[in-house]
């Protein structure tokens, strides 16, 4: 043993080293700086950033014992705490003014490796901060956000000057006090310092470390397991199997068919199958003992597409079949449609497996209380759903479990599914102490549940001018082993797969199936992604062969209000879509006149450009039927500030400042005197599934409604009091006005409290109903609407896909919190960027091919486009103060738009996605007979 | 499970080899580590019991002109490498590269010793130093004497390509061998190099062709020249039969077409699954020599 002599944000350690310890295990477990996060562990992400003597390194990689004789700066040196205050240093302080904080789960290395650029270049351009930035991964992408921030840091350092606050993001349009107005995020202090605690930063005593071991056979019956060995190793605590499972066998979102663990002579279905936990001393014991642990299965034929699952005589994977199901929409009379048309399209389009990527893998800690509770600590997306999915298992009522929802690095759908809950809460029950489950990257690849690969046929009718008179859709769909969200994922995929356009005759057939890989559930635009790459396509196929402008065709069919949709919903306000097309369309030929002709580079006649156009909607909210409710409890405290409460997460969207200026509007408050409390089952009420870009809406009204409840409970009392007419008290700057005399919320908490009235208020708030598919009506509540254009360079020799600007319109009803209104839409447009060029999740027979995140690539600072956002503003009368979501629509027309471009400049057709650039030059030389 | 159980942090080249010889059970030498650490972690690689850090010898940090040779020490971190202004000055497809290698915080720990010893046919700094015509010095143990702690180290120097045996397979022992640096020829008057790659956005950030051109220019006659093309066949590849035919040409389309036919009938282009077909190698390399020859040609006037 050797000692490792280093010094961490100044201060000298002098530790024994310990063999196979890296810097990042160092930092985070030894001196308990956990704000270097661990993200991949593959040197791919950039999250474990840290500075050795000055220089930005990757700690996961970088072995403890060359750290001797080195300095070291992590985040927490950053800041400097002078007294009680923390003084920021000015790029903590420009990262949180430029909304660049989102998740907050990458800021650590961005703000490090940002720190190291600015020491040896004071004044770097946007070249420079790309270059420095390459490989620091942020998924939330607010990439133009963090370049901004730099820049303001930067001249803030040179100067002496205070950071400059951002001037490019425009407040709402309806005007109030607070609500529409930009301020920072309530816990954005603690995520550039270092200080905040994500669930893999929690220690507790005693706490024991499981790991699951996977089938990693895509279908058989498990045979044989045995334990035997790995019972043996010295550290194991414990080992389960199915068998040790107390309750119910499966879990599930809506259907349990998701086993907890496969028992003998029981099918594997995917390679993400669980076949045993172990919860040991250590996590390198708990990874021995479940490699020792031997397995044997009788293999099965692997169903690995959609199409396959629904032959004729292939096997079944559940025992109601591998069809999920078949989602119909039918609107008027397709044949009658048709025959009306003058023109027909039919063309068939792919898209991929694609993955979330969120920089934080998953993890849960499961913590046995001595009055027999279990508290689970995760990053959930649906805090109440764990509560029940866990309580099913365990065989308990669900008030036995609380699950204390944990800041979240990034969700985009991807945690709404259990992974790790319910296996802490059986070994933190077995064992009687605290468990830890954490995902190492691969195996967040490989378990948890990706956005549906599809396959898309779509037929289109339309009048010679470009009028669309009828649209048949059929999709495939690839739920993989279990149901998850596959219904609702597809059936939205379906009832948006004809566009956001008027049509008279509709009709669309889905089969959400059943295949051997792993499970398809919600990712970020829930199906509507992929069903808009199809019918822009085809959108931008119809403006050819009718010879009508691609925008001036998608301007005449656009829903309006009055419009009805293809499930039978007549619109009777907030359809911003005619403005957003209208918009993008004007800010794009403000660039470049004929924005559709291919533009060839002057110095380089390989490269060409041009801009390509889509248009889309996406539902708010769950729809279809489903009750809609979120809960929050506002409540006044003794010094005169508030707490607002709700389950909903908070997973980097923004909703924690959505609730905090809903509730500082609505009471008359500075932003700081309201704090937020989210995803405590025991103390917060039920906010529902953070899902369908339903927050802002749903727990945005459940926070307002609390709120102007307890106001009217404070009017009435202070009515009394004084006796006067509630309309004669008045609520504003931070105080209640009766009768000439101001009162402090202090003395108003005294008052109430005083005659014993609670200054608290609980609100359920219930969205409008909604009709189930088929049935006619208002399947959903609210739509928003976006258009992009997308400006592009290919390379014609190469097929070489840059993406140059894009532009962006969301009509979002309206803006509660632009500043993190702008983080959506830039990350938005990012992740479908992604989408489009660079992300393809691999199964190769039902193994999982991208199984690290270096083979799955998701886009960083250098493809980032320069983003113009524009906010559209149709008010919705149900939304609090108009609003609608946006976390979906500002990332689902990004992509057609680029392949759309990509059409515009070289003239070939995307069919499939992510672009293949070797298929775009292989079309091109082939049609110009060049070998 | 522990990724290594002794970590030996030598001072010389002496002592690594020594390190390397005596350690008590597998051992390997770890520079930069961000591929060893990978595949130690991910299970590609045997486990190894000791890991002998070559970053703390000073022979094998050091960057320095030496005599009329640029010396890079095997363990110089890319970025480095890729700061260097007599790197700039002499190896200019050098810098290319290096900065093209990974992201900055791999390149603050990464090194030029980790790419070569990879073997890889197409790795962006190994491709540059193919065309620079680098000699590596490679050192080991004396024979016979592997357990005595006073033994000598033998050190010899070895063509750049003679390192590759085959793709992912090196020449080099790495159990009882280390690369310390690599020699390159410092650039004389008219004489000028350059580097560019062709990536795709999906999968593992490796080039799917990368080119690198050394070339001495006597007004409009190519005086010399080095071509040398990843992946274009198991080892890093010269395009001997191209240079061969451009040395002493004039420098203009018809030639270079000639060039680019000699490249293609002597390059062993293959398919890459989900990465690049032949065909599509094939289609685009004349681009890309075009490209960079051209950028030397200018640089080299």
């Amino acid at each position: 043993m050797s000692t490792i002599n280093l010094s961490v944000n100044g201060k000298q350690y002098s530790l024994e080293s310990i063999p196979g310890e890296t810097l990042s295990t160092l930092l985070r477990e030894r001196l308990r700086l956990t704000g270097t996060k661990i993200g991949c562990e593959e040197a791919e992400c950039g999250a474990c950033t840290v500075l050795v003597d000055g220089q930005p390194m990757m700690s996961c990689v970088y072995p403890a014992e060359r750290a001797d004789g080195k300095a070291i700066v992590t985040i927490e040196g950053l800041a400097q705490r002078v007294h009680e205050e923390m003084k920021l240093h000015p790029l903590q302080e420009a990262f949180i003014e430029h909304g660049a904080v989102q998740c907050g789960f990458c800021i650590p290395g961005q703000i490090l490796t940002a720190y190291a650029l600015l020491k040896r270049n004071p004044n770097p351009d946007s070249a420079d901060i790309r270059f420095a930035l390459k490989d620091t991964l942020c998924r939330c992408a607010g990439y133009p956000s963090i370049e901004n921030a730099i820049i303001a840091a930067a001249q803030a350092l040179r100067t002496g000057e205070p950071v400059q606050k951002p001037t490019h993001i425009p407040d709402s349009i309806h005007e109030h006090k607070t609500v529409g107005h930009k301020f920072l995020r309530p816990e954005a202090v603690e995520k550039v310092t270092g200080e905040a605690i994500y669930t893999d930063d929690l220690k507790f005593d005693g706490m024991l470390y499981a790991k699951a071991k996977r089938a990693m056979i895509p279908h058989g019956f498990l045979k044989k397991l045995d334990i035997s060995k790995a019972k043996a190793l010295p550290g194991v605590v414990a080992i389960l199997t199915a068998e040790d499972i107390p309750a119910e066998k499966n879990h599930g979102l809506v259907i349990f068919d998701w086993p907890v663990m496969v028992g003998i002579n029981e099918r594997v279905r995917y390679v993400g199958d669980a076949i045993t936990i172990v919860a040991a001393e250590t996590q390198d014991i708990a990874e021995q003992a479940s490699a020792l642990i031997e397995a044997e299965f009788d293999l099965q034929t692997v169903i690995t597409n959609p199409v396959q699952a629904r032959q004729e005589g292939v096997p079944q994977i559940h025992a109601n079949g591998n069809l999920l199901k078949h989602i119909k929409v039918r609107k008027g009379d397709i044949d009658a449609g048709f025959a009306s048309a003058d023109v027909i399209l039919e063309h068939t389009f792919h898209t991929p497996t694609t993955d979330h990527a969120f920089i934080e893998p998953e993890c849960s800690i499961g913590v046995p209380l001595p009055d027999g509770r279990m508290e689970i600590y995760v990053g959930s997306q649906i805090p109440y759903q764990d509560r029940t999915q866990v309580a099913r298992v365990m065989g308990w009522p669900e008030e036995r479990v609380r699950v204390v929802g944990q800041l979240m690095g990034g969700g985009f759908g991807g945690k709404e599914d259990v992974m790790g809950q319910i296996h802490v809460a059986m070994l933190a029950n077995v064992t009687q102490r605290p468990v830890k489950l954490l995902f190492d990257r691969h195996e967040s690849l490989l378990v948890h549940p990706k956005r549906h690969a599809t396959q898309i046929r779509v037929k289109l009718g339309a009048k010679k001018d470009g009028r669309i008179v009828a649209m048949e859709t059929e999709l495939y769909g690839d739920t993989g082993a279990y149901a998850s969200l596959g219904e609702k994922v597809m059936t939205r995929a379906t009832t948006h797969s004809a566009g956001p356009y008027d049509i008279e005759h509709v009709r669309a057939d889905c089969y959400a199936m059943y295949t051997n890989n792993p499970p398809a559930g919600a990712f970020r635009g829930f199906g509507v992604t992929q069903s808009a790459f199809a019918v822009e396509s085809m959108m931008d196929m119809l403006a050819d062969t009718v010879g009508v402008d691609r925008v001036e065709l998608r301007r005449m069919n656009a829903l309006h209000v009055g419009s009805v949709t293809n499930t039978g919903q007549v619109l009777n306000e907030s359809v911003g879509l005619t403005e957003c097309i209208d918009r993008v369309d004007a800010e794009m030929r403000k660039h470049t006149a004929n924005p559709f002709a291919p533009r060839v580079d002057s110095a380089n006649p390989n490269l060409v450009r041009a801009w390509g156009f889509a248009s889309a909607y996406k539902n708010t909210g769950l729809g279809g039927g489903a009750p809609d409710i979120s809960g929050a409890d506002v409540e006044l405290y003794e010094d005169g500030t508030f707490q607002v409460r709700s389950s909903a997460a908070e997973l980097g969207q923004g909703l924690v400042t959505v609730m905090r200026l809903t509730v500082a509007e609505e009471m008359a408050v500075a932003p700081d005197k309201v704090r937020v409390l989210v995803m405590d089952t025991d103390l917060t009420p039920n906010g529902g599934p953070t899902t369908a870009s339903r927050q802002t809406f749903v727990t945005g009204n459940a926070s307002r409604y609390a709120a102007k409840t307890l106001r009217d409970h404070i009017t009435a009392t202070m009515a009394e009091k004084f006796d006067v007419r509630p309309e004669q008290i008045r609520y504003e700057d931070g105080v209640v006005h009766v009768n000439g005399h101001s009162m402090t919320y202090a003395e108003i908490y005294k008052e109430m409290t005083s005659i014993g009235q609670q200054p608290k208020v609980r609100y359920e708030y219930e969205a409008p109903k909604t009709m189930p598919l088929g049935e006619g009506g208002d399947m959903h509540f609210a739509f928003s609407f976006g258009v992009q254009a997308a400006e592009v360079e290919v390379n014609k020799l190469t097929g070489e896909v840059r993406v140059l600007k894009v532009i962006s319109a969301n009509d979002v009803g309206m803006a509660v919190n632009p500043l993190g209104l702008q983080g959506q839409i830039e990350g938005g447009v990012m992740m479908g960027l992604g989408n489009c060029l660079t992300e393809e999740f691999i199964m190769d027979n039902g193994n999982v091919v991208t199984d690290h995140l270096a083979r799955y690539r998701v886009p960083g600072i250098m493809l980032t486009p320069e983003i113009t956002s524009i906010i559209v503003e149709h008010p919705i009368s149900s939304g609090p103060y108009g609003a609608k979501g946006v976390g979906e629509i500002c990332s689902i027309p990004t992509t057609p738009a680029i392949t759309n471009a990509i059409y515009n400049a070289v003239g070939v057709r995307i069919f499939k996605t992510p672009v293949d650039q070797e298929m775009i030059a292989r079309e091109l030389w082939e049609r110009e007979g060049v070998k | 499970m522990n990724l290594w159980q002794e970590y030996k942090r030598p001072t010389s080249v002496a002592e690594a080899v020594q390190d390397l010889a005596s350690a008590a059970g597998p051992a390997l030498p770890i520079a930069g580590g961000t591929d060893l650490m990978l595949d130690l972690r991910q299970g590609n690689h045997p486990p190894v019991h000791t890991l002998i850090d070559l970053t703390f010898i000073p022979e094998m940090s050091a960057l320095e002109l030496r005599g009329d040779e640029l010396y890079v020490g095997a363990a110089v971190p890319v970025n480095q490498v890729a700061l260097d202004p007599m790197v700039g000055t002499h190896a200019q497809a050098l810098t290319e590269a290096a900065n093209l290698i990974a992201g900055p915080q791999v390149r603050n720990t990464a090194t030029l010793g980790g790419n070569v010893a990879h073997a890889l046919p197409a790795a962006d700094g190994t491709i540059a130093l193919t065309a620079l015509d680098a000699v590596a010095e490679v050192a080991s143990a004396l024979s016979g004497v592997e357990q005595s702690r006073s033994a000598g180290v033998e050190t010899r120097r070895m063509p750049f390509t003679s390192l590759f045996l085959g793709p992912g397979k090196s020449a080099i022992d790495k159990t009882r061998e280390i690369i310390v640096g690599f020699y390159l020829p410092t650039a004389g008057p008219h004489q000028a190099s350059c580097f560019k790659r062709i990536m795709r956005p999906q999968g593992v950030a490796l080039p799917i062709l990368n080119c690198a051109v050394w070339l001495e220019r006597d007004g409009d006659l190519v005086k010399d020249i080095h071509i040398a093309v990843g992946p274009g066949g198991s080892t890093p590849f010269r395009a001997t039969e191209a240079e061969s035919f451009l040395r002493g040409q004039p420098f203009h389309d018809e030639t270079f077409a000639r060039a680019l036919d000699c490249l293609l009938d002597q390059a062993k282009f293959r398919t890459s699954a989900r990465r690049a077909s032949a065909d599509y190698r094939r289609h685009i390399v004349g681009g890309l020599l075009r490209d960079v020859f051209d950028t030397a040609w200018k640089r080299a006037e």
